[in-house]
């Protein structure tokens, strides 16, 4: 399997040797610890990742792995082949921001009283396309959905108001031009089916166990 | 109605039988055609064991003595008879005892499958006696593994482990069972090969195009110079690749894994590659207007400093694994396949050359190296004896007909650069990791692999003790390795390094030896030491003719240092002869 670039290459947007952030995306069957050796690809390099989403897909066998790190395009080249080396991975792609779609969701926990007093919580919600998702007498929930510096402008605007709590999403991205993997993909399911995935079907039978 | 519903549940009951996960672990091995495990019981694996002592007569077992030399035994076995090595263990010491050699086999694309025992799948992660998270501990060093907690899934998951471990770029498996899943009933069907996997591609897709460009390059070159590893061999395309060289005339060096690919004495073989390789494959690197690589993986020991290595050549590198394309060296041209495939595509396309100046260049370079530093050492006139002297003399009994397996150190450069071979998988060594202890299990497996060769063990006095014990295997299990220890009494590598690059400061490289002949008879296997030239010939061939195990221990000079060498951090180019 080929490691594909989609759309514009890379190295229009970013230099060369530059580090950039690059979202992965990897397409695997089902498999517990594969999260594991996926994982270990950027730990065993010592590269952070920023984000990491595990997700279906639109084909029912098949998960994806969304992965946010930021480095050279080279790095991430190599990376990805070895990615998608391993036995159970089906594909791997990276992509720079301009080439995907993508959005990470974050909720914002408040004290209702400083909020109702002190802010207007109408003008609040519009300007950052938030939503009240819980109100209650001691605190709101506030959710929005967006781009990283979005969901962080909303952290500053709600720290003098007291935030209490404060939760981001890894990022989900759909790449721009992504029809013809998924072509392939749902060709794919429907003439070689994926495996069901087997769980230890053991771990509340404990008392019934004799060991040596 | 009624009697056709009857008759297919007849039928399919008949086509079931009941048995355990055990049985089923020991009729996956059979149909895999599997004759030796090599391994260690435990409490964890004690069902697959207990179903093992009915099938004493389809299944040699050799039992080791730690799970160490189990999986180098496999990898030996492996890497001499190109099946695939099976190991079993048991859980928690067992497994983790297994991990220097997955990474062994992992780095060397070696084909193992490990089995191992796991506490019952009820008790995992309740830190159980001997429970140890093995296939984590794994994961980075398989190609692929997976944990079995049901009887059912045991013949599709070792289908797919055999079939993993061996096919496009080999490489280790560890299949985990746990105990409950050993001892469970299940309606057994039968075992089916694996023959696809839907995410798994063995082989790339060749694109002819590229072969046709590769083509072209070496049709234009005046100085193309081809590197070969151990892809050759994994591949099987041994004729094929030869063919390719004699039809372009193309001056061809090995890396350590691609030694004995072609016989060493094929008159286009220049040598070996890397740090401690022959001089003029090593100069040349930087000389060569096209570069030929095949099946191989640009190792730093081979490549030496990158940013000045083949920098003037256009690079064109064959191989079977995409992520090995453009890893380390950037190339012209890759080739992406199973070279058994590409190579004969390839050599299809090129003309056909002499390349006599170029040859003779590769020639004028060997004398240099003979005069400077190679008769010194095959042909010492000091007291000590060499390293060299005695793989010479090796040579001249064995006549390069024997598999030689070598440990890690002075003594496997010097093996390498001088022994000779004349078929192919005769030169076992531990090449990417380095595995000190790795001669002796990995000798004793190519031995049982193939049983009609001679197999010597070659070790120096430090990595012959690291896995010592394997002389207890040789003995219950009657093994005919012949032993040749070269003591210089210290870890000599090092020692080597210490004294060019650290002063002379031997920190802790100086190590003592018990009498290894002694040891041996212990053992009882018979040996030999040796301290005087003049009874080294004698010697070797006593070790040879003898039947069974030997142990040949040759006093070497201590001080003796192996050249030529690439320092660290030099470019290939400025290799030192002395």
């Amino acid at each position: 399997m080929t490691t594909q670039k989609t759309n514009i290459p890379a190295a229009a947007t970013v230099a060369t040797g530059q580090k950039a952030e690059y979202s992965l995306t990897v397409y695997t069957e089902n498999q517990i610890g594969l999260l594991n050796r996926i994982a270990i690809m950027f730990s065993r390099r010592k590269i952070n990742v920023i984000s990491l989403n595990t997700s279906p897909t639109e084909v029912d066998s098949v998960h994806r792995f969304t992965i946010v790190i930021n480095e050279t395009e080279e790095v991430v080249r190599k990376l990805c082949r070895q990615i998608e080396k391993q036995v159970d991975v089906l594909k791997a792609f990276y992509n720079t921001d301009e080439e995907i779609i993508w959005q990470e969701m974050a909720l914002y926990k408040v004290p209702t009283d400083e909020v109702a007093e002190k802010v207007k919580v109408e003008r609040l919600l519009r300007k950052y396309g938030a939503r009240a998702v819980v109100i209650r007498k001691d605190y709101t929930v506030f959710e929005t959905t967006g781009h990283r510096e979005e969901t962080d402008s909303l952290i500053k605007a709600l720290e003098p108001y007291g935030l209490i709590e404060f939760v981001r999403s890894a990022r989900v991205a759909i790449i721009k031009d992504s029809k013809g993997f998924h072509e392939k993909l749902k060709s794919y399911e429907k003439s070689d089916p994926g495996e069901e995935l087997i769980e230890n079907e053991f771990l509340n039978q404990q008392d019934e166990v004799f060991t040596m | 109605m009624e009697t056709l519903e009857i008759a297919k549940a007849k039928k399919a009951k008949a086509e079931t039988t009941s048995i355990s996960g055990s049985v089923a672990v020991l009729e996956a091995l059979i149909a895999e055609n599997v004759t030796e495990i090599f391994g260690y019981p435990g409490g964890a694996i004690m069902p697959i064991y207990d179903a093992l002592y009915d099938y004493e007569r389809k299944l040699h077992h050799i039992l080791v003595r730690h799970e160490q030399g189990a999986i180098h035994a496999a990898q030996g076995y492996a890497r001499a008879s190109g099946k695939t090595g099976v190991v079993f263990a048991t859980s928690g010491p067992g497994a983790t005892n297994l991990v220097t050699g997955l990474a062994d086999a992992m780095i060397d694309s070696t084909p193992v499958v490990c089995i191992t025992g796991q506490v019952f799948a009820q008790l995992l992660g309740t830190d159980a006696f001997q429970e140890t998270d093995v296939v984590n501990i794994t994961t980075p060093i398989t190609k692929w593994n997976y944990q079995v907690t049901d009887a059912s899934e045991i013949p599709s998951v070792l289908a797919k482990a055999f079939y993993i471990a061996s096919s496009g770029r080999p490489g280790p498996v560890l299949v985990d069972i746990t105990k409950n899943a050993q001892q469970q009933l299940f309606e057994y069907a039968g075992y089916k090969k694996c023959d696809h996997i839907r995410s798994y591609r063995p082989k790339p897709i060749i694109r002819k195009e590229y072969v046709e460009n590769a083509a072209k390059l070496i049709n234009e070159a005046k100085k193309p110079f081809v590197i070969f590893g151990q892809g050759i061999i994994l591949g099987k395309a041994e004729k094929e690749f030869t063919a390719f060289l004699e039809k372009g005339n193309l001056p061809a060096a090995w890396t350590i894994l691609g030694m004995s690919a072609i016989p060493t004495d094929h008159p286009l073989g220049v040598g070996m590659l890397g740090m401690h390789g022959n001089y003029g494959p090593n100069v040349l690197t930087n000389e060569c207007d096209v570069l030929i690589a095949v099946g191989m993986r640009f190792d730093d020991r081979v490549t030496g400093r990158l940013d000045k290595y083949a920098k003037q050549a256009k690079i064109i590198h064959l191989d079977i694994d995409p992520a090995e394309i453009d890893k380390n060296v950037k190339t012209t041209v890759s080739v992406w396949g199973d070279c058994k495939e590409t190579l004969p595509m390839l050599t299809a396309l090129i003309d056909k050359k002499d390349h006599k100046s170029w040859l003779q260049k590769f020639a004028t370079l060997k004398k240099q190296e003979d005069e400077t530093c190679i008769n010194a050492e095959l042909n010492p006139t000091g007291e000590e004896m060499t390293m060299g002297e005695v793989i010479k003399t090796l040579n001249e009994l064995t006549k390069g007909n024997a598999i030689i397996v070598t440990d890690v150190g002075q003594h496997q450069m010097v093996a390498c650069r001088y022994a000779k071979y004349n078929n192919s998988k005769s030169n076992i060594t531990s090449g990417g990791l380095g595995t000190m202890g790795f001669a002796l299990p990995a000798a004793i497996g190519a031995k049982l692999g193939t049983p009609n060769n001679t197999v010597i063990a070659i070790a120096g006095d430090g990595g012959f003790q690291m896995n010592i014990q394997e002389l207890g295997t040789i003995m219950q299990s009657n093994i005919g390795v012949k032993i040749l220890v070269l003591n210089n009494q210290f870890l000599g590598m090092v020692r080597q390094w210490q004294e060019l690059f650290m002063d002379k400061r031997y920190s802790f490289t100086n190590i003592t030896s018990p009498d290894f002949v002694k040891v041996a008879e212990a053992y009882n296997i018979p040996g030999e030491k040796v301290t005087d030239r003049s009874a080294l010939k004698n010697a070797l061939q006593k070790m040879l003719e003898s039947k069974g195990a030997y142990l040949l221990e040759v006093m070497v000079g201590k001080e003796n240092n192996v050249f030529p060498m690439v320092p660290q951090g030099c470019s290939v180019s400025e290799i030192r002869l002395k």
